[in-house]
């Protein structure tokens, strides 16, 4: 079969594995980003004996591979059943896309906190400092200071984060989720037609392309303000008006 | 007839592990006062203006702000929302400025009246380009910091502080950072802010604002009141060994 046929012919089968990637990835990295803040925060300020635990599940995300974590929730919440049911939490392990789900969220969630306490680190402390001296609240200064800098700074690593883990979603095929990489494999199964990972890695790539070209553009808008430094003044005389 | 007392600092002490660094300092800042810190470096002056607001938590002593006593409770504050009412009725410019670079400079004056007395937007607007214009800047306010020079960016920050509507400002080596030919127009706004009668506590190495300016001076030595009173006195006939050494070497 021509490559063009084959694509035509799989074109709807890959749209809605596409729209299963898009929904994964975009669910897990934006629960992962919210878990991040307070995670983060308590990294940057919390006494060492108090992060020991989220060191040990940080080092544990990352240190070991997302298909093996993948697989201890997918198998692992199996061997659990009774007592999973019991608690009323089998019908979401049952399905595998929620276990991909919280694979990923595990996963990402270690990653960003990372990311993050990098960015809420490198906030110049001489603006928190101004914040708090006008009477801001803390949680006013986090807000309106500490974050906008922070995630200015951490911006470009969170969509290195965010690349590298609609990639990996592709191992939710492996537990029997129809994604972009389940449909492909379902059918290449059934054609033998290698030509169908091709056009599913040429998708993989649009979706990295546009994702790239919108985070640049959020990127442009969170660092307006040090794009400015390099525009021309007009001219300087500040007592006329 | 006195004008009412707007702070008062009791035998203020500050340890920084086993360094004293403030031994028991006191400060009355009555309305209109301009009152002058003046101490070689290490010698507190800072560390103290950094205690009136609770930035730095005196390891002991009172602090009266507003008729408002701060309390302490093992070396802390006891209520955050207390130490924030404070705050929030002193002003404070710092030596690097501190102004929010993500944020133009209208927005940065705006931004305290906005978010913590919770001034409308519009008011808070008009307010913050009245006191824009009054430091020189009403053609800067769509800018962001980093497009403006020191003496500019300083005089954004005092008016940050001044739109507050605070009770005194608390000026912590406001010139220290700038270049020398901008030093001018700082102290220039600095100085019509004390003829309109703001009461100002300034920590400062500007020996003629000082002099010329203040209605008082305290001078500080390792950590204690070395010699206080009237400018005029002090910088005709200094009283302390210290405090003649100290202005020797600025003649």
């Amino acid at each position: 079969m021509h490559p063009i046929d084959t694509l035509q012919a799989a074109w709807p089968a890959l749209m809605d594995g596409l729209w299963i990637t898009l929904q994964l990835t975009v669910f897990s990295s934006v629960l992962a980003a919210a878990l991040a803040v307070p995670l983060a925060l308590v990294r940057v300020h919390a006494p060492a004996a108090a992060q020991a635990p989220l060191r040990l599940y940080i080092s544990f995300a990352r240190g070991t591979p997302i298909l093996a974590q993948l697989f201890l929730i997918f198998y692992g919440s199996g061997q659990f059943r009774p007592l999973l049911t019991e608690w009323g939490l089998w019908s979401f392990f049952r399905d595998p896309s929620n276990c991909a789900l919280l694979a990923f969220v595990f996963n990402s969630t270690a990653y960003q906190t990372e990311i993050l306490r990098g960015g809420i680190q490198g906030v110049p402390p001489g603006e928190i400092e101004a914040a708090r001296a006008i009477g801001m609240s803390r949680v006013t200064a986090l807000r309106r200071v500490v974050l906008p800098h922070a995630y200015r700074i951490a911006w470009p690593a969170i969509g290195n984060e965010i690349i590298l883990l609609m990639k990996a979603s592709a191992l939710a095929s492996i537990v029997t989720v129809f994604d972009l990489m389940g449909q492909t494999r379902r059918i290449f199964s059934r054609s033998f037609d290698f030509s169908i990972y091709l056009w599913a890695a040429l998708l993989y790539l649009a979706i990295t392309a546009v994702f790239v070209v919108l985070w640049r553009l959020v990127e442009r808008r969170l660092s307006r303000h040090l794009a400015a430094r390099q525009a021309p003044l007009p001219a300087a005389n500040p007592r006329t008006t | 007839m006195t004008a009412p007392l707007i702070l008062s600092a009791r035998d203020i002490h500050k340890s920084f592990g086993s360094v004293e660094v403030l031994k028991g300092i006191s400060l009355d800042a009555r309305k209109h006062d301009v009152i002058s810190i003046l101490g070689a470096s290490g010698s507190g002056k800072s560390t103290f203006l950094r205690c009136l607001n609770m930035l730095e938590t005196p390891t002991s002593g009172s602090v009266t702000v507003h008729g408002e006593e701060i309390v302490l409770r093992n070396g802390r504050p006891q209520s955050m929302r207390q130490i924030e009412r404070v705050r929030s009725h002193l002003g404070m410019v710092f030596q690097q400025f501190n102004l929010w670079t993500h944020r133009t400079v209208i927005e940065n004056v705006m931004e305290g009246p906005v978010l913590v007395k919770r001034v409308p937007r519009r008011e808070a607007r008009e307010r913050a380009e009245a006191l824009l214009a009054r430091v020189g800047l009403a053609n800067r306010m769509d800018m962001y910091p980093s497009q403006l020079s020191g003496g500019q960016q300083q005089r954004v920050a005092i008016a940050r502080a001044l739109a507050m509507e605070p009770d005194a400002i608390l000026f912590d080596e406001p010139t220290s950072a700038l270049d020398p030919e901008l030093v001018g127009e700082v102290l220039k706004v600095m100085r019509a802010l004390a003829e309109e009668g703001t009461t100002m506590i300034v920590v400062t190495h500007e020996m003629a604002f000082a002099r010329d300016v203040s209605s008082r001076v305290v001078f500080l030595h390792q950590g204690r009141v070395a010699e206080e009173g009237s400018p005029d006195e002090m910088f005709r006939a200094p009283r302390s060994a210290e405090f003649q050494r100290f202005i020797a070497n600025f003649r």
